[in-house]
Protein backbone atom coordinates (compact mmCIF):
# COMPACT_ATOMS: atom_id res chain seq x y z
CA UNK A 1 0.00 0.00 0.00
CA UNK A 2 3.07 2.28 0.03
CA UNK A 3 2.60 3.50 -3.54
CA UNK A 4 -0.82 4.62 -2.42
CA UNK A 5 0.40 7.69 -0.69
CA UNK A 6 0.68 9.80 -3.84
CA UNK A 7 -2.99 10.79 -3.79
CA UNK A 8 -2.79 11.88 -0.19
CA UNK A 9 0.40 13.85 -0.89
CA UNK A 10 -1.03 15.57 -3.95
CA UNK A 11 -4.26 16.61 -2.25
CA UNK A 12 -2.75 17.77 1.02
CA UNK A 13 0.06 19.50 -0.86
CA UNK A 14 -2.24 21.39 -3.22
CA UNK A 15 -4.48 22.64 -0.44
CA UNK A 16 -1.56 23.69 1.75
CA UNK A 17 0.15 25.40 -1.16
CA UNK A 18 -2.91 27.41 -2.13
CA UNK A 19 -3.82 28.54 1.36
CA UNK A 20 -0.22 29.38 2.23
CA UNK A 21 0.30 31.50 -0.88
CA UNK A 22 -3.09 33.21 -1.04
CA UNK A 23 -4.16 33.37 2.61
CA UNK A 24 -1.21 33.10 4.97
CA UNK A 25 1.45 35.07 3.08
CA UNK A 26 -0.84 37.99 2.09
CA UNK A 27 -1.91 38.51 5.68
CA UNK A 28 1.66 38.48 6.89
CA UNK A 29 2.40 41.05 4.19
CA UNK A 30 -0.43 43.29 5.44
CA UNK A 31 1.08 43.28 8.92
CA UNK A 32 4.50 44.01 7.41
CA UNK A 33 3.13 46.84 5.25
CA UNK A 34 1.44 48.41 8.26
CA UNK A 35 4.84 48.69 9.95
CA UNK A 36 6.53 50.43 7.02
CA UNK A 37 6.61 54.04 5.91
CA UNK A 38 4.67 55.54 3.09
CA UNK A 39 6.74 55.77 -0.07
CA UNK A 40 6.86 58.45 -2.73
CA UNK A 41 7.34 56.41 -5.85
CA UNK A 42 6.66 52.91 -4.56
CA UNK A 43 3.68 52.29 -2.33
CA UNK A 44 5.83 51.63 0.70
CA UNK A 45 9.34 52.57 1.80
CA UNK A 46 11.33 49.95 3.63
CA UNK A 47 11.80 51.70 6.93
CA UNK A 48 10.25 50.43 10.12
CA UNK A 49 7.79 52.80 11.72
CA UNK A 50 4.76 52.78 13.97
CA UNK A 51 3.53 56.01 12.43
CA UNK A 52 0.50 54.39 10.81
CA UNK A 53 -0.75 53.09 14.12
CA UNK A 54 -0.16 56.45 15.73
CA UNK A 55 -2.23 58.08 13.02
CA UNK A 56 -5.13 55.77 13.83
CA UNK A 57 -5.24 57.60 17.16
CA UNK A 58 -5.41 60.99 15.47
CA UNK A 59 -8.76 62.62 16.52
CA UNK A 60 -9.78 62.92 12.88
CA UNK A 61 -9.50 59.18 12.29
CA UNK A 62 -10.56 58.27 15.79
CA UNK A 63 -13.88 59.88 15.00
CA UNK A 64 -14.29 57.77 11.86
CA UNK A 65 -13.39 54.63 13.82
CA UNK A 66 -15.75 55.48 16.63
CA UNK A 67 -18.56 56.34 14.23
CA UNK A 68 -18.01 53.11 12.33
CA UNK A 69 -17.98 51.01 15.50
CA UNK A 70 -21.11 52.73 16.65
CA UNK A 71 -22.97 52.11 13.38
CA UNK A 72 -21.82 48.50 13.09
CA UNK A 73 -22.50 47.72 16.76
CA UNK A 74 -25.93 49.32 16.63
CA UNK A 75 -26.90 47.38 13.51
CA UNK A 76 -25.52 44.19 15.05
CA UNK A 77 -27.59 44.68 18.21
CA UNK A 78 -30.69 45.48 16.16
CA UNK A 79 -30.09 42.37 14.04
CA UNK A 80 -29.80 40.35 17.25
CA UNK A 81 -32.95 41.87 18.76
CA UNK A 82 -34.92 41.22 15.58
CA UNK A 83 -33.26 37.94 14.68
CA UNK A 84 -33.27 36.06 17.98
CA UNK A 85 -37.07 35.85 18.47
CA UNK A 86 -37.40 35.16 14.77
CA UNK A 87 -34.88 32.28 14.83
CA UNK A 88 -36.50 30.98 18.02
CA UNK A 89 -39.91 30.83 16.37
CA UNK A 90 -38.45 29.41 13.18
CA UNK A 91 -36.83 26.56 15.11
CA UNK A 92 -40.25 25.64 16.52
CA UNK A 93 -42.33 25.76 13.36
CA UNK A 94 -44.00 22.41 12.50
CA UNK A 95 -41.77 20.27 10.25
CA UNK A 96 -44.09 20.60 7.29
CA UNK A 97 -43.36 24.31 6.94
CA UNK A 98 -39.89 24.57 8.41
CA UNK A 99 -37.99 23.65 5.23
CA UNK A 100 -39.75 26.25 3.13
CA UNK A 101 -39.45 28.93 5.80
CA UNK A 102 -35.74 28.20 6.28
CA UNK A 103 -35.21 28.36 2.52
CA UNK A 104 -36.79 31.82 2.56
CA UNK A 105 -33.99 32.93 4.91
CA UNK A 106 -31.25 31.16 2.95
CA UNK A 107 -32.19 32.93 -0.29
CA UNK A 108 -31.42 36.47 0.94
CA UNK A 109 -28.32 35.06 2.70
CA UNK A 110 -26.83 34.16 -0.67
CA UNK A 111 -28.25 37.08 -2.64
CA UNK A 112 -25.89 39.90 -3.56
CA UNK A 113 -25.86 42.44 -0.75
CA UNK A 114 -25.09 45.16 -3.28
CA UNK A 115 -28.35 44.40 -5.07
CA UNK A 116 -30.18 44.36 -1.76
CA UNK A 117 -28.58 47.65 -0.73
CA UNK A 118 -29.73 49.09 -4.03
CA UNK A 119 -33.26 47.86 -3.30
CA UNK A 120 -33.07 49.85 -0.07
CA UNK A 121 -32.11 52.96 -2.06
CA UNK A 122 -35.27 52.52 -4.14
CA UNK A 123 -37.38 52.25 -1.00
CA UNK A 124 -35.81 55.25 0.73
CA UNK A 125 -35.19 57.80 -2.01
CA UNK A 126 -37.06 61.08 -1.83
CA UNK A 127 -39.46 60.18 -4.60
CA UNK A 128 -39.32 56.58 -3.46
CA UNK A 129 -41.68 53.94 -2.31
CA UNK A 130 -41.76 54.64 1.44
CA UNK A 131 -42.38 58.37 0.99
CA UNK A 132 -45.12 57.59 -1.51
CA UNK A 133 -46.88 55.32 0.99
CA UNK A 134 -46.56 57.85 3.81
CA UNK A 135 -47.91 60.60 1.55
CA UNK A 136 -50.82 58.45 0.38
CA UNK A 137 -51.69 57.62 3.96
CA UNK A 138 -51.64 61.32 4.78
CA UNK A 139 -49.07 60.83 7.53
CA UNK A 140 -46.73 63.42 6.04
CA UNK A 141 -47.41 66.51 3.95
CA UNK A 142 -44.25 66.47 1.86
CA UNK A 143 -41.59 63.82 1.12
CA UNK A 144 -38.98 63.26 3.82
CA UNK A 145 -35.26 63.35 3.11
CA UNK A 146 -34.60 59.74 4.06
CA UNK A 147 -31.59 58.97 1.90
CA UNK A 148 -28.05 60.09 2.82
CA UNK A 149 -28.75 60.06 6.53
CA UNK A 150 -27.33 57.92 9.30
CA UNK A 151 -30.63 56.07 9.86
CA UNK A 152 -30.58 55.16 6.16
CA UNK A 153 -27.13 53.60 6.59
CA UNK A 154 -28.34 51.68 9.63
CA UNK A 155 -31.42 50.49 7.76
CA UNK A 156 -29.22 49.37 4.87
CA UNK A 157 -26.81 47.50 7.15
CA UNK A 158 -29.71 45.91 8.98
CA UNK A 159 -31.21 44.81 5.70
CA UNK A 160 -27.96 43.50 4.28
CA UNK A 161 -26.84 41.72 7.44
CA UNK A 162 -29.97 40.29 9.06
CA UNK A 163 -29.76 36.88 7.29
CA UNK A 164 -26.15 36.51 8.54
CA UNK A 165 -27.45 36.87 12.10
CA UNK A 166 -30.49 34.62 11.70
CA UNK A 167 -28.78 31.54 10.26
CA UNK A 168 -26.22 30.91 13.05
CA UNK A 169 -28.90 31.67 15.65
CA UNK A 170 -31.24 29.21 13.99
CA UNK A 171 -28.52 26.54 13.89
CA UNK A 172 -27.94 26.98 17.64
CA UNK A 173 -31.63 27.11 18.58
CA UNK A 174 -32.51 24.13 16.44
CA UNK A 175 -29.95 21.96 18.24
CA UNK A 176 -31.30 22.99 21.64
CA UNK A 177 -32.57 19.97 23.56
CA UNK A 178 -36.19 20.72 24.45
CA UNK A 179 -36.08 18.18 27.27
CA UNK A 180 -33.77 20.48 29.20
CA UNK A 181 -36.43 23.18 29.12
CA UNK A 182 -39.13 20.73 30.19
CA UNK A 183 -36.95 19.47 33.02
CA UNK A 184 -36.34 23.02 34.23
CA UNK A 185 -40.05 23.74 34.07
CA UNK A 186 -40.83 20.60 36.05
CA UNK A 187 -38.34 21.72 38.65
CA UNK A 188 -40.25 24.96 39.00
CA UNK A 189 -38.17 27.42 36.96
CA UNK A 190 -39.99 30.44 35.57
CA UNK A 191 -39.77 31.65 31.95
CA UNK A 192 -37.09 34.22 32.70
CA UNK A 193 -34.97 31.74 34.63
CA UNK A 194 -35.28 29.16 31.86
CA UNK A 195 -34.19 31.69 29.29
CA UNK A 196 -31.36 33.10 31.38
CA UNK A 197 -29.98 29.86 32.78
CA UNK A 198 -30.60 27.39 29.95
CA UNK A 199 -31.52 28.82 26.56
CA UNK A 200 -29.12 31.76 26.61
CA UNK A 201 -25.94 29.90 27.68
CA UNK A 202 -26.61 27.05 25.25
CA UNK A 203 -27.21 29.36 22.30
CA UNK A 204 -24.38 31.73 23.19
CA UNK A 205 -22.04 30.27 20.52
CA UNK A 206 -24.73 31.01 17.92
CA UNK A 207 -25.10 34.54 19.25
CA UNK A 208 -21.36 35.16 19.12
CA UNK A 209 -21.10 33.65 15.62
CA UNK A 210 -24.03 35.78 14.43
CA UNK A 211 -22.51 38.93 15.91
CA UNK A 212 -19.17 38.15 14.28
CA UNK A 213 -20.82 37.63 10.88
CA UNK A 214 -22.69 40.94 11.13
CA UNK A 215 -20.33 43.21 13.05
CA UNK A 216 -17.15 42.62 11.02
CA UNK A 217 -18.76 42.99 7.57
CA UNK A 218 -20.69 45.93 9.04
CA UNK A 219 -17.40 47.74 9.57
CA UNK A 220 -16.22 47.00 6.06
CA UNK A 221 -19.21 47.37 3.71
CA UNK A 222 -18.18 50.63 2.12
CA UNK A 223 -20.83 50.50 -0.58
CA UNK A 224 -23.62 50.65 1.99
CA UNK A 225 -22.18 53.88 3.37
CA UNK A 226 -21.62 55.21 -0.16
CA UNK A 227 -25.05 54.47 -1.56
CA UNK A 228 -27.16 55.22 1.51
CA UNK A 229 -25.01 57.64 3.46
CA UNK A 230 -23.71 59.89 0.72
CA UNK A 231 -20.14 60.91 0.19
CA UNK A 232 -18.99 61.24 3.81
CA UNK A 233 -16.45 58.75 5.13
CA UNK A 234 -18.53 56.78 7.57
CA UNK A 235 -17.03 53.36 7.95
CA UNK A 236 -13.60 51.83 8.46
CA UNK A 237 -14.26 50.19 5.10
CA UNK A 238 -14.43 53.57 3.35
CA UNK A 239 -11.31 54.72 5.18
CA UNK A 240 -9.34 51.64 4.13
CA UNK A 241 -10.57 51.83 0.56
CA UNK A 242 -9.62 55.50 0.26
CA UNK A 243 -6.09 54.80 1.53
CA UNK A 244 -5.58 52.24 -1.22
CA UNK A 245 -7.42 54.08 -3.96
CA UNK A 246 -7.05 57.81 -3.67
CA UNK A 247 -4.80 58.72 -0.73
CA UNK A 248 -2.24 56.08 -1.70
CA UNK A 249 -1.18 55.59 1.89
CA UNK A 250 -0.88 51.83 1.95
CA UNK A 251 0.78 51.47 5.37
CA UNK A 252 -2.06 53.42 6.97
CA UNK A 253 -4.71 51.36 5.17
CA UNK A 254 -2.89 48.19 6.19
CA UNK A 255 -2.80 49.33 9.83
CA UNK A 256 -6.58 49.89 9.81
CA UNK A 257 -7.00 46.43 8.31
CA UNK A 258 -4.75 44.85 10.95
CA UNK A 259 -7.04 46.42 13.53
CA UNK A 260 -10.03 44.64 11.93
CA UNK A 261 -8.09 41.37 11.95
CA UNK A 262 -7.28 41.76 15.64
CA UNK A 263 -10.96 42.39 16.29
CA UNK A 264 -11.81 39.23 14.38
CA UNK A 265 -9.29 37.35 16.51
CA UNK A 266 -10.98 38.56 19.70
CA UNK A 267 -14.41 37.55 18.44
CA UNK A 268 -13.14 34.11 17.36
CA UNK A 269 -11.69 33.67 20.82
CA UNK A 270 -15.03 34.62 22.39
CA UNK A 271 -16.70 32.10 20.09
CA UNK A 272 -14.25 29.39 21.14
CA UNK A 273 -14.81 30.11 24.83
CA UNK A 274 -18.59 30.22 24.56
CA UNK A 275 -18.85 27.03 22.52
CA UNK A 276 -16.55 25.20 24.92
CA UNK A 277 -18.74 26.30 27.80
CA UNK A 278 -21.95 25.41 25.99
CA UNK A 279 -20.77 21.92 25.07
CA UNK A 280 -19.64 21.30 28.64
CA UNK A 281 -23.00 22.51 29.94
CA UNK A 282 -24.90 20.25 27.55
CA UNK A 283 -23.32 17.07 28.83
CA UNK A 284 -25.79 14.87 30.71
CA UNK B 1 -55.41 29.65 17.31
CA UNK B 2 -54.54 31.44 20.51
CA UNK B 3 -53.65 35.15 20.52
CA UNK B 4 -50.08 34.15 21.35
CA UNK B 5 -49.86 32.00 18.22
CA UNK B 6 -51.30 34.83 16.18
CA UNK B 7 -48.66 37.19 17.54
CA UNK B 8 -45.95 34.67 16.66
CA UNK B 9 -47.17 34.30 13.11
CA UNK B 10 -47.49 38.07 12.78
CA UNK B 11 -43.86 38.46 13.88
CA UNK B 12 -42.64 35.89 11.37
CA UNK B 13 -44.58 37.63 8.61
CA UNK B 14 -43.18 41.00 9.65
CA UNK B 15 -39.56 39.84 9.37
CA UNK B 16 -40.17 38.01 6.09
CA UNK B 17 -41.84 41.20 4.86
CA UNK B 18 -38.75 43.21 5.81
CA UNK B 19 -36.49 40.70 4.03
CA UNK B 20 -38.52 40.50 0.84
CA UNK B 21 -40.43 43.75 0.37
CA UNK B 22 -37.53 45.86 -0.96
CA UNK B 23 -36.57 43.09 -3.39
CA UNK B 24 -40.15 42.76 -4.61
CA UNK B 25 -40.48 46.51 -5.09
CA UNK B 26 -37.26 46.46 -7.12
CA UNK B 27 -38.55 43.64 -9.32
CA UNK B 28 -41.93 45.28 -9.88
CA UNK B 29 -40.37 48.60 -10.88
CA UNK B 30 -38.07 46.91 -13.37
CA UNK B 31 -41.23 46.25 -15.41
CA UNK B 32 -42.83 49.67 -14.90
CA UNK B 33 -43.35 51.63 -18.10
CA UNK B 34 -42.20 54.97 -16.69
CA UNK B 35 -38.71 56.34 -16.37
CA UNK B 36 -39.22 58.59 -13.34
CA UNK B 37 -42.62 58.11 -11.80
CA UNK B 38 -43.46 55.53 -9.20
CA UNK B 39 -47.02 55.27 -10.42
CA UNK B 40 -47.68 52.01 -12.18
CA UNK B 41 -47.83 52.88 -15.88
CA UNK B 42 -48.18 49.39 -17.24
CA UNK B 43 -45.89 46.53 -18.06
CA UNK B 44 -42.86 46.94 -20.30
CA UNK B 45 -39.76 45.04 -21.39
CA UNK B 46 -38.03 48.28 -22.49
CA UNK B 47 -35.42 48.31 -19.73
CA UNK B 48 -34.46 44.71 -20.36
CA UNK B 49 -34.32 45.48 -24.08
CA UNK B 50 -31.94 48.37 -23.37
CA UNK B 51 -29.66 46.08 -21.39
CA UNK B 52 -29.42 43.55 -24.18
CA UNK B 53 -28.75 46.29 -26.71
CA UNK B 54 -25.69 47.44 -24.78
CA UNK B 55 -22.65 45.53 -26.10
CA UNK B 56 -20.38 46.79 -23.28
CA UNK B 57 -22.73 45.48 -20.65
CA UNK B 58 -22.94 42.09 -22.35
CA UNK B 59 -19.14 41.91 -22.34
CA UNK B 60 -19.08 42.73 -18.62
CA UNK B 61 -21.71 40.06 -17.93
CA UNK B 62 -19.65 37.52 -19.91
CA UNK B 63 -16.53 38.50 -17.90
CA UNK B 64 -18.42 37.84 -14.68
CA UNK B 65 -19.75 34.51 -15.90
CA UNK B 66 -16.27 33.45 -17.05
CA UNK B 67 -14.60 34.26 -13.74
CA UNK B 68 -17.45 32.66 -11.78
CA UNK B 69 -17.32 29.46 -13.84
CA UNK B 70 -13.55 29.07 -13.68
CA UNK B 71 -13.16 30.06 -10.05
CA UNK B 72 -16.03 27.82 -8.95
CA UNK B 73 -14.51 24.89 -10.84
CA UNK B 74 -10.99 25.26 -9.49
CA UNK B 75 -12.24 26.02 -5.96
CA UNK B 76 -14.48 22.96 -6.09
CA UNK B 77 -11.56 20.73 -7.06
CA UNK B 78 -9.25 22.09 -4.36
CA UNK B 79 -12.01 22.33 -1.75
CA UNK B 80 -13.17 18.77 -2.36
CA UNK B 81 -9.61 17.48 -2.08
CA UNK B 82 -9.25 19.41 1.15
CA UNK B 83 -12.48 17.96 2.57
CA UNK B 84 -11.49 14.39 1.61
CA UNK B 85 -7.98 14.87 3.03
CA UNK B 86 -9.32 16.31 6.29
CA UNK B 87 -11.67 13.35 6.59
CA UNK B 88 -9.32 10.56 5.55
CA UNK B 89 -5.81 11.42 6.60
CA UNK B 90 -3.76 12.45 9.55
CA UNK B 91 -1.03 14.77 8.32
CA UNK B 92 1.38 17.42 9.47
CA UNK B 93 -0.37 20.65 10.41
CA UNK B 94 -3.89 19.28 10.01
CA UNK B 95 -5.48 21.29 12.78
CA UNK B 96 -3.65 24.39 11.59
CA UNK B 97 -5.11 23.84 8.13
CA UNK B 98 -8.60 23.43 9.58
CA UNK B 99 -8.15 26.62 11.56
CA UNK B 100 -6.88 28.47 8.50
CA UNK B 101 -9.93 27.44 6.46
CA UNK B 102 -12.26 28.57 9.24
CA UNK B 103 -10.49 31.90 9.68
CA UNK B 104 -10.45 32.44 5.92
CA UNK B 105 -14.24 32.02 5.84
CA UNK B 106 -14.71 34.50 8.68
CA UNK B 107 -12.25 37.09 7.36
CA UNK B 108 -13.99 40.35 6.43
CA UNK B 109 -13.97 40.83 2.66
CA UNK B 110 -12.15 44.12 2.91
CA UNK B 111 -9.25 42.56 4.83
CA UNK B 112 -8.95 39.78 2.24
CA UNK B 113 -9.20 42.30 -0.59
CA UNK B 114 -6.31 44.47 0.50
CA UNK B 115 -4.20 41.47 1.58
CA UNK B 116 -4.46 40.06 -1.95
CA UNK B 117 -3.89 43.49 -3.46
CA UNK B 118 -0.63 43.82 -1.52
CA UNK B 119 0.40 40.31 -2.60
CA UNK B 120 -0.32 40.98 -6.28
CA UNK B 121 1.34 44.39 -6.15
CA UNK B 122 4.54 43.00 -4.67
CA UNK B 123 4.59 40.20 -7.26
CA UNK B 124 4.07 42.95 -9.86
CA UNK B 125 1.10 41.15 -11.35
CA UNK B 126 -1.04 43.55 -13.40
CA UNK B 127 -4.56 43.73 -11.93
CA UNK B 128 -7.15 42.16 -14.21
CA UNK B 129 -8.51 38.77 -15.18
CA UNK B 130 -5.83 36.59 -13.57
CA UNK B 131 -5.63 38.39 -10.25
CA UNK B 132 -9.42 38.42 -10.03
CA UNK B 133 -9.57 34.70 -10.77
CA UNK B 134 -6.96 33.85 -8.12
CA UNK B 135 -8.79 35.95 -5.54
CA UNK B 136 -12.18 34.39 -6.30
CA UNK B 137 -10.78 30.85 -6.11
CA UNK B 138 -9.33 31.72 -2.71
CA UNK B 139 -12.53 33.02 -1.11
CA UNK B 140 -14.59 30.19 -2.62
CA UNK B 141 -12.45 27.34 -1.26
CA UNK B 142 -13.64 27.43 2.38
CA UNK B 143 -17.30 27.35 1.35
CA UNK B 144 -16.70 24.24 -0.76
CA UNK B 145 -14.76 22.58 2.06
CA UNK B 146 -17.58 23.20 4.53
CA UNK B 147 -20.33 22.05 2.15
CA UNK B 148 -18.49 18.86 1.14
CA UNK B 149 -17.14 18.08 4.60
CA UNK B 150 -20.59 18.21 6.20
CA UNK B 151 -21.74 15.53 3.74
CA UNK B 152 -18.62 13.39 4.02
CA UNK B 153 -18.72 13.22 7.82
CA UNK B 154 -22.13 11.53 7.64
CA UNK B 155 -20.61 8.67 5.60
CA UNK B 156 -20.74 4.98 6.32
CA UNK B 157 -17.09 4.12 6.95
CA UNK B 158 -17.74 0.45 6.12
CA UNK B 159 -18.06 1.33 2.44
CA UNK B 160 -14.53 2.65 2.40
CA UNK B 161 -13.20 -0.29 4.40
CA UNK B 162 -14.94 -2.69 2.02
CA UNK B 163 -13.29 -1.02 -0.97
CA UNK B 164 -9.90 -1.32 0.73
CA UNK B 165 -10.50 -5.00 1.59
CA UNK B 166 -11.33 -5.67 -2.04
CA UNK B 167 -7.94 -4.30 -3.00
CA UNK B 168 -8.75 -0.80 -4.17
CA UNK B 169 -5.91 1.69 -4.08
CA UNK B 170 -6.44 4.98 -2.27
CA UNK B 171 -7.05 6.82 -5.53
CA UNK B 172 -9.52 4.15 -6.71
CA UNK B 173 -11.35 4.35 -3.39
CA UNK B 174 -11.68 8.11 -3.68
CA UNK B 175 -12.66 8.01 -7.35
CA UNK B 176 -15.05 5.04 -7.32
CA UNK B 177 -16.53 5.12 -3.81
CA UNK B 178 -16.16 8.49 -2.12
CA UNK B 179 -16.63 10.86 -5.07
CA UNK B 180 -19.84 9.29 -6.44
CA UNK B 181 -21.40 9.57 -2.98
CA UNK B 182 -20.21 13.16 -2.77
CA UNK B 183 -21.56 14.30 -6.14
CA UNK B 184 -24.56 16.20 -4.74
CA UNK B 185 -22.48 18.07 -2.16
CA UNK B 186 -19.75 18.81 -4.71
CA UNK B 187 -22.40 20.13 -7.10
CA UNK B 188 -23.91 22.28 -4.38
CA UNK B 189 -20.45 23.58 -3.46
CA UNK B 190 -19.86 24.54 -7.09
CA UNK B 191 -23.18 26.38 -7.35
CA UNK B 192 -22.62 28.28 -4.10
CA UNK B 193 -19.12 29.26 -5.24
CA UNK B 194 -20.51 30.44 -8.55
CA UNK B 195 -23.05 32.60 -6.72
CA UNK B 196 -20.46 34.05 -4.36
CA UNK B 197 -18.21 34.87 -7.26
CA UNK B 198 -21.00 36.49 -9.32
CA UNK B 199 -22.03 38.66 -6.36
CA UNK B 200 -18.72 39.69 -4.84
CA UNK B 201 -18.10 43.43 -4.68
CA UNK B 202 -15.50 44.17 -2.03
CA UNK B 203 -12.68 41.73 -2.82
CA UNK B 204 -13.10 42.28 -6.57
CA UNK B 205 -13.01 46.03 -6.06
CA UNK B 206 -9.37 45.80 -4.96
CA UNK B 207 -8.03 43.06 -7.22
CA UNK B 208 -9.31 43.91 -10.68
CA UNK B 209 -8.25 46.72 -12.95
CA UNK B 210 -9.98 48.88 -15.57
CA UNK B 211 -9.13 46.32 -18.26
CA UNK B 212 -11.43 43.71 -16.82
CA UNK B 213 -14.78 44.89 -15.54
CA UNK B 214 -17.36 42.63 -13.89
CA UNK B 215 -21.08 42.99 -13.18
CA UNK B 216 -21.20 43.88 -9.47
CA UNK B 217 -18.60 46.61 -9.93
CA UNK B 218 -20.42 47.87 -13.01
CA UNK B 219 -23.67 48.00 -11.03
CA UNK B 220 -21.87 49.78 -8.21
CA UNK B 221 -20.53 52.50 -10.50
CA UNK B 222 -23.92 52.82 -12.25
CA UNK B 223 -25.80 53.20 -8.96
CA UNK B 224 -23.41 55.90 -7.78
CA UNK B 225 -24.49 57.97 -10.78
CA UNK B 226 -28.16 57.56 -9.96
CA UNK B 227 -31.08 55.17 -10.02
CA UNK B 228 -32.33 54.13 -13.45
CA UNK B 229 -34.89 51.56 -14.58
CA UNK B 230 -32.08 49.75 -16.41
CA UNK B 231 -30.32 49.08 -13.10
CA UNK B 232 -33.60 47.74 -11.73
CA UNK B 233 -33.77 45.34 -14.66
CA UNK B 234 -30.11 44.30 -14.29
CA UNK B 235 -30.52 43.70 -10.55
CA UNK B 236 -33.68 41.70 -11.20
CA UNK B 237 -31.78 39.45 -13.60
CA UNK B 238 -29.04 38.98 -10.99
CA UNK B 239 -31.65 38.13 -8.36
CA UNK B 240 -33.33 35.63 -10.67
CA UNK B 241 -30.05 33.91 -11.49
CA UNK B 242 -29.05 33.68 -7.81
CA UNK B 243 -32.47 32.35 -6.86
CA UNK B 244 -32.22 29.60 -9.45
CA UNK B 245 -28.73 28.53 -8.40
CA UNK B 246 -29.64 28.50 -4.70
CA UNK B 247 -32.74 26.41 -5.32
CA UNK B 248 -30.75 23.82 -7.27
CA UNK B 249 -28.02 23.78 -4.60
CA UNK B 250 -30.62 23.26 -1.88
CA UNK B 251 -32.23 20.41 -3.83
CA UNK B 252 -28.84 18.74 -4.22
CA UNK B 253 -28.04 19.07 -0.53
CA UNK B 254 -31.43 17.77 0.52
CA UNK B 255 -31.54 14.68 -1.71
CA UNK B 256 -30.10 12.06 0.63
CA UNK B 257 -30.09 13.71 4.01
Amino acid sequence: MKGDLWFQRVSVGTVWFWLAVFALVPNVMVVAASLLERGDREFVRFALSLESYQRLLDPLYLRVLWNSFYLAALSTLMCLAMGYPFAYLLARVPRRYSRLLLLLVIIPFWTSSLVRTYAMVIILQTNGWLNQILLDLGLIAEPLELLYTEPAVIAGMLYALLPFMILPLYAALEKLDRRLIEAARDLGAGRVTIFRRIILPLTLPGIVAGCMLTFLPGLGMFYVADLLGGARTLLVGNLIRDQFLSARDWPFGAAASVMLTVLMGLLLWAYYLSSRRASRGALP
Amino acid sequence: MSPRDAARIAYLILIYGFLYLPILVLIVYSFNDSKYSLEWQGMTWTWYQNLFDDPDLLQVALNSALVATLSATVATMIGTMAAVALYRYAFFGKSLLQGLIFVLMMTPDIVMGIALLILFASLRLPLGFWTLLLAHITFNIPFVVVTVFSRISGFDRHLIEAAKDLGATEFQTVRCVILPLLVPAVGAGWLLSFTLSMDDVIVSFFVTGPTFEILPLKIYSMVRLGVTPEINALCTIMLGATLMLILIAQLLLREKS
